[in-house]
């Protein structure tokens, strides 16, 4: 596993998310309300719609385009139209820098 | 042994059929449905990636298998006997049902000038083909109708480098379903992007690579397509003797008026809790109702109560409007970096929001509008109108008072 730094802790609003490029893929960090961070695949599964635009409240994501929603924790599906888990990729945060293992 | 049958497979039929199974339901299911194809999804049709049609199915027939619902295609119901509880189909089948469901939709309406035959239709998977390969050896498409299907064609069509013309018969595009600032905003727009607009004009007669307009105009269109609405289907239902109007009409649990047969979607008009009945056509409407019906036919007694909702497309912007914004209803606008949003309040309280913005950067804020929305908050017009102030601190704020 290699870790690539994505970004600051302090990018991130709490229970928000932001969008992170790397090696021709995109993905979505999130900071929960827990303060820890996640990483899953960037684009929902129903449409290719970016998860980066869409409400974080508590550890769900809400899909911008038709109300998907998935845990981020788990990548979990957890409503229509959105029925295909989310793949998830370690996440962490070392002295204010967040680092995911996406490779 | 019970037995539902759906009559109607688009977006609320099929949402209907897996949701009796997600309710619980353990009896059979039949979904019929006329179309030929697997049940699929009508919003992409009018927003084509890369300008071609693309089919996108709302389920896989494994999942129909999986859930065991029988699914009838290229089968249309032609009569309706609430009697004895039988539909009849096209292919002279009868099936007996202890509960209906009714989710035929809705059709386009027909223009009634001369030369109407030659314009094409825009509601189904076999609509859109006929159009988008029709306009690939034409230069000029003429679109008779200025509300959403109409105005997110003509975007589609001039990302093709086609020459639009919208003809309306109302003095402005989009006065129907949009709040009139979006309505200018998005008007403007299509004009910036080469749209020419004849509005406040009636076709008088589409002939030959040509639409006559009635003060005498002629509009160039080696193809024209008819966007001018929809009519609900109801035809079963009426000639079976349930009570219609502009949709069959139920009560605020999706029943009409044979408690047997529940109706949803875009033929639906539901009975409202101030009076009267409305009906909805929108993609998540037709999708909630479905829900709502298929858990009320299992056995629950649960009230139709969804905020109503729906977006649009057009160009790289995204329209949203959620709850039914009235022309009488206190406007608080907030502007963004990438749009505006507007907050409607009907005596201080918040009823319905909308916004204008380039792809789903604002459907973040729109989404806790509708949260607030549904909180009922009486939020002070001064901090909706401030940018600064985050509508999910807000929210929060109302859930804890
Ligand atoms: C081009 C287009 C773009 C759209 N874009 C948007 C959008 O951006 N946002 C949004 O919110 N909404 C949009 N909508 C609206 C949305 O698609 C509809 O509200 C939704 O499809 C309604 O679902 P429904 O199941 O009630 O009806 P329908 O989808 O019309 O399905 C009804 C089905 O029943 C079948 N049927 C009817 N009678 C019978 C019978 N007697 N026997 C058997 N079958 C029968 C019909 O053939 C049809 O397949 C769009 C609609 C169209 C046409
Ligand atoms: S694109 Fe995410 S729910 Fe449809």
């Amino acid at each position: 596993m290699s870790w690539v730094s994505a970004c600051q802790l302090d990018d991130i609003e709490q229970e928000g998310a932001i969008r992170f490029d790397h090696g021709g893929r995109t993905y979505a960090i999130y900071r929960g309300p827990d303060d820890r961070v996640y990483c899953t695949a960037g684009l929902c599964t129903h449409e290719a719609v970016h998860l980066a635009d869409g409400l974080v409240m508590d550890f769900e994501v809400e899909c911008p385009k038709h109300s998907g929603a998935f845990d981020y924790r788990t990548g979990e599906a957890i409503r229509l139209p959105a029925c295909e888990n989310l793949k998830t990729y370690p996440a962490e945060v070392v002295d204010g820098e967040v680092r995911v293992a996406v490779n | 042994m019970d037995a539902i049958v759906i009559v109607g497979a688009g977006e609320s039929g099929t949402r209907a059929a897996f949701a009796l199974r997600e309710a619980g339901y353990a009896g059979t299911v039949t979904l019929v449905g006329v179309e030929p194809h697997l049940p699929y999804e009508r919003p992409p049709l009018s927003k084509p990636e890369n300008g071609a049609v693309t089919m996108k199915a709302l389920c896989s027939s494994q999942a129909l298998l999986d859930a065991g619902v029988t699914y009838l295609h290229g089968v249309g119901a032609t009569a309706l006997d609430a009697g004895r509880r039988a539909v009849t189909l096209s292919d002279g089948r009868a099936l007996a049902y202890d509960k209906l469901l009714l989710a035929t939709g809705a059709r386009p309406r027909k223009l009634a000038c001369k030369g109407a035959e030659r314009a094409l239709d825009f509601r189904t998977y076999d609509d859109a083909k006929a159009v988008l390969s029709g306009v690939d050896t034409s230069r000029s498409v003429a679109i008779i109708g200025g509300g959403l299907i109409g105005m997110e064609l003509a975007a589609v069509l001039r990302g093709k480098g086609l020459a639009v013309s919208v003809i309306e018969a109302a003095p402005k595009p989009l006065g129907r379903a949009v709040p009139s600032h979006f309505a200018a905003r998005l008007h403007s727009r299509h004009s910036e992007e080469g749209v020419h607009f004849h509005l406040g004009q009636g076709v008088s007669e589409i002939r030959h690579n040509t639409v006559l307009l009635a003060d005498g105009t002629s509009v160039p269109a080696d193809v024209v397509v008819a966007a001018i609405g929809v009519q609900p289907e109801i035809a079963l239902a009426e000639a079976a003797g349930l009570a219609t109007g502009n949709g069959i009409l139920t009560d605020a649990f999706l029943r009409t008026s044979d408690p047997d047969i529940f109706a949803a979607g875009d033929c639906v008009a539901v009975e409202q809790y101030g009076g009267g009945h409305v009906r909805f056509e929108s993609w998540r409407n037709a999708r909630a109702q479905a829900e709502t019906a298929a858990r009320n036919m299992a056995g629950a007694v649960e009230p139709f109560a969804a905020i109503p909702w729906f977006w649009s497309d057009q160009y790289d912007l995204v329209l949203q409007v959620a709850g039914l914004p009235q022309p009488d209803h206190q406007c608080v606008m907030r502007a963004l970096p990438t749009g505006e949003l507007a907050f409607y309040l009907d005596d201080g309280r918040l009823v319905a929001a909308a916004s204008l913005g380039v792809g789903n950067s604002l459907a973040k804020d729109m989404k806790l509008s509708e949260m607030l929305i549904a909180a009922s908050v009486r939020p002070d017009p001064a901090v909706l109108a401030d940018p600064g102030v985050n509508l999910k601190a807000l929210l929060k704020n109302a859930k804890a008072a």
